[in-house]
Parts: structure tokens; sequence; C-alpha cells
């Protein structure tokens, strides 16, 4: 079967299943990343341009955590989305929650500021050479899939990736605090005149979608190296998949994070130059045919 | 007929509300006791839906006194008013697109015991239980005034401020939220209305507020309604 594989497009398959992979993997990182700033687009009209800063705060908070305080990967799992999370809801606090009522530009300037500056005092702290952070024991090794060796802390990312954004989903479109959510999104000061205390759910939503960064911060720490700059890597990726599947679409940013991550490894397989460009190209083709995005609402 | 001889349930006093730098009420006065229902009668742009956005506390800026069941409100924010029991319907209705019926109905938290359990809710409004999956916006315009009204009928609050229910609807449906309206003035329910018909509103009220320019300028009983008409035209240019 692999032999037919390799006939018909032409390419070694453990190279289209490895990029396939690589790709999901990828896409895994840009769904819940997108899936945080379209919870925060939608309820604060906030472009949260610290998201990226943020999720490099998870990944560090996890190697604090084993370096200083010998709390291992399930602990991070647990611990970092809620501390880093804090820190999100006191920046929300004291920053960002004067700006609801001016041009989104402002909040745009200052969350571009507030990341270049955690990420400067990141790498004023720990060098930008990177820390190494170990898969933990319970999910090092590989499976022998017969066409491809997959290491299982590959899989667990995909696999707890899905987990968190289905689960956020289901949260916002099938639960109470998700209609509050919804609600909200469409028309805030009636939410608040029905006697629910919206300026603490925008504090709330933003300390969430900060946290869902840190969880991504924490999957991505044995994986890519911890380092200050990871997170600003990825985050400009990030918002060409947000631009692409519509922002605020909670299960537009879904599907597309994991879709663009599968079309840029596919790229690598089949037109390795263009594979860092591919995503901004799409980007471009959307924004010319549905400027609000895939799943937009135009 | 309700008790005006007592204390008000709601009592406003020279309320001046602003939106940015538009000054919009100039000491609006009223007063409406429990059990009452009592309407803003006014032209376009006389200040009746801005009266009710600043009992609900929706404007930019407001003074003066607000007092329910004789505590000052003036300073609250929108929400600790309505937990305090004062539930607001808007003239859009306010039906929210990204939730359906049942959403948009179970929105507003009970914010004091005695509201509508939901089998009565479904009794006075048959068509949000047929419709309880479909999107809220879907629904006909009466339709969605029925939910926008039903759904502040479950929270317990005591106070309803109504801004014009009537307004785009077919007379056989104004017919019915006239008939909704006598039904939970019946249950006790105090509505604060704003109108623009006022032939509804001599249909469903006790007294009658006119406003003029932010302020209120005429109070006239419904048995009075007839009698005063040539004042009332003058007032509403109908």
């Amino acid at each position: 079967m692999l032999e037919t594989i390799e006939g018909l497009i032409g390419v070694p398959a453990p190279l289209l299943f490895g990029q396939l992979l690589l790709g999901l993997i990828n896409g895994a990182f840009y769904a819940m990343l997108s899936l945080g700033l379209a919870v925060i687009f939608g309820l604060l009209n906030i472009i949260n341009f610290t998201h990226g800063a943020q999720f490099m705060m998870g990944a560090f908070v996890a190697w604090m955590l084993l370096a200083w305080a010998g709390l291992g990967y399930w602990w991070a799992m647990l611990l970092s989305p809620l501390i880093v999370g804090f820190s999100g809801i006191i920046l929300e606090k004291v920053f960002i929650s004067r700006l609801y009522k001016l041009d989104h530009l402002y909040g745009l300037l200052l969350t571009l500021g507030l990341g270049l500056i955690i990420e400067g005092v990141f790498r004023n702290e720990f060098g930008s050479s990177g820390l190494p952070y170990r898969i933990p024991a319970e999910l090092s090794g590989a499976w022998d899939l017969g066409f491809m060796f997959m290491p299982i802390y590959r899989g667990w990312v995909v696999v707890a990736a899905l987990f968190f954004c289905i689960a956020t989903w289901l949260i916002i479109e099938k639960t109470r605090l998700g209609a509050y959510l919804r609600a909200a999104t469409e028309r805030a000061e009636l939410v608040q005149a029905f006697g629910i205390n919206v300026p603490r759910m925008i504090t709330l939503t933003y300390g969430a979608g900060v946290a869902l960064a840190a969880v991504a911060g924490v999957l991505a720490a044995p994986i890519y190296s911890v380092n200050p700059q990871m997170g600003s890597n990825l985050i400009i990726v990030v918002f060409a998949v947000v631009v692409i599947g519509g922002m605020g679409s909670i299960l537009g940013s879904i599907v597309t994070g994991f879709g663009l991550g599968i079309v840029e490894g596919l790229t690598k397989v089949f037109w390795p130059e263009a594979s860092a460009t591919v995503i901004f190209v799409i980007m471009a083709i959307v924004l010319l045919a549905r400027p609000a995005g895939l799943f937009g609402k135009a | 007929m309700a008790d005006t001889t007592g204390k008000p349930l709601l009592e406003v006093k020279d309320l001046e509300a602003w939106y940015g730098e538009s000054h919009i009420l100039h000491g609006v006065g009223i007063e409406v006791h429990p059990g009452e229902v009592v309407t803003l009668l006014g032209r376009n742009g006389a200040g009746k839906t801005t009266t009710l956005r600043a009992i609900m506390g929706l404007v930019g800026r407001r003074r003066g006194s607000i007092k329910y069941n004789d505590r000052e409100t003036i300073g609250l924010r929108s929400d600790l008013i309505a937990r305090a029991g004062i539930a607001y319907c808007p003239e859009e209705r306010g039906i929210f697109a990204s939730l359906n019926v049942t959403e948009n109905l179970m929105l507003p938290p009970t914010v004091a015991p005695g509201g509508l359990g939901i089998d009565e809710i479904y009794k006075l409004f048959p068509n949000l239980k047929e419709r309880a999956n479909s999107q809220g916006t879907k629904l006909s315009g009466g339709e969605q005034q029925m939910l926008a009204i039903a759904r502040i009928l479950r929270t317990g609050a005591k106070l309803l401020l109504l801004d014009e229910p009537t307004e785009g609807l077919a007379p056989v449906i104004v017919q019915q939220i006239g008939a909704m309206i006598r039904e939970i003035k019946a249950r006790g329910f105090t509505v604060l209305l704003v109108e623009q018909n006022f032939r509804f509103a001599q249909t469903v009220a006790d007294r009658h507020y006119v406003m003029e320019h932010g302020r209120v300028v005429d109070m006239v009983g419904n048995d009075e309604l007839l009698t005063s008409l040539d004042r009332l035209h003058q007032y509403l240019g109908v």
C-alpha cells in the first residue's frame, strides 16, 4: 500500500506522513492560540497582541516549576495556566479595561507593547538561547504505526489540543455561562441590565483566553526549546490563521488552525520553498474573496 | 385598582441625564405605585426612552434621585439596579441572534422569588415552546416582543420597564400585547410603559405622564383621558 501511495504522488510515504504529523502539531498550536484570541476578541473587542508572550510565559512557568520547585509536567499543566491566567487578569484590570471605550488601535498598541516588554524581561533574565524541557517519562518513546514512528508526546499534543478546543467550544455553545458570553458579545450593555456583572465576566474571560495560551505553552515546552522568542515566532502565523478563520469565530479558529497546519505540512512535502509563505498567500486570497474570513459573519 | 395612596414603588425626582455632551433629561419627576401601569407619552425625542434607560442606569451620566422600594439607586451600576428588582425590555427588543429561543428566555438571572415559572410562561406564550430551538431573531416581530417580555417575567423583578412594546406590530398582535399587559398587571406586576400610541395606552394604563423636551409636563388619569383629549392632541401632535 505504501508503494501505491509513493507511486501515486511521487514522494516517499514516511516523508509525507512525517510532515503531515508536524503540520498537525503546528495546527494544534495555531488552533489553541487562535481560539484564545477569538474568545478574547469576541467579548473584549481587543486584538490581544500579548498572546504570544503569554504562550511563552506558559512554557517558562512550566520550566520554572520544574527547575525551582521540582514540580513536573502534570503540575505545570495545572499551575501554569492558573498563574499566567492570573497575570492576565491583573493586566486586564490595570491596563486593558481602560481602553474599551476607545478605538481598536489603542488596544492593539497597548497589548503589542506589553508583549514586547514581557519578552524583553524574559530575554534579560534567561537569555535567548533557549532552555531544555524534557518530555515527561509517561509520554516519551514512540509508537511504531507500521508506516512511520510516531513519538508519543506528539500524539499527546494533538489529542490534548483537540480536547481543550472541543471543551472550550462546548462551554461557549452549550452552557449557560456560554450563553452569557455570546449575548454579551452581541450587546454587553443589555446583558448587564439583566443583572449580570459584565465587567467581571470580561476580566475572567481575558484570564481564560490567556490561560489557554499558557496551556499551549506548556504543551510546547518539550517540543520547542523554551525561549523568549517562541511566542513571537508563532503568533504572526496565528494572526494570519485568525484572519483566515474570521475574527472572533470560535469554530472558525479551531478548524482553520488545524487545517492550515496540515496545509503547511503538505506544502513542505510538495513545494518546500513555499512552506513559509503559504499561509500568508491563503490569507491574501481569503481577504480578497471573503473579507470577513471563512467562518466570519460579514 | 392599584393602591396609589401609600409609598410609591418607584419615585423619580429631578432626574437629569446626558449622552456624552448632550443633555437629554432636564429634571424628570414621576411616581409609580405598586400594581400600577403607568405610561410615558410624548413625541419622538421627548425623552421617554432616555427616562427608562436612566432608571436602568444605561445613560452616560445621570443626576437627581431614583428611589426603588425606598432605596436610592442613582449611584448603582445597571446590573445592581436589575438585582434590586427592576427589569427592562428595550425598544429594539434586544433578542440575541447567537442564542436560541430557550437560551434567550433563560438568559436573565433570577433576582427575586415570585417570578413566573417556565410552565406559566409557556401557557401565556405557547409559541415560545413550539419554537424553543429556533434562533431568537428568526421569530416574527410579535413573537420576538413576546419573548422579550416573557424573559423578564421569569426573573422575579416586580417593576417592568417596557419601551414601546407595540411598535411596528400588526393590530391583532398589538391586541395580544394589550391583553398580556393586563394579565401581568392582574398578577401584581408594576409596569412603566413608553408609548407613542395613546389609544393603546388607554386600554392598559392607570395613569399617563406626558413628556416634552426632557421634562414631564402633565399627568392624566386614565379616567380623565377622554375629557383631556384636546390637551393631549396638542402635546402629541396627533
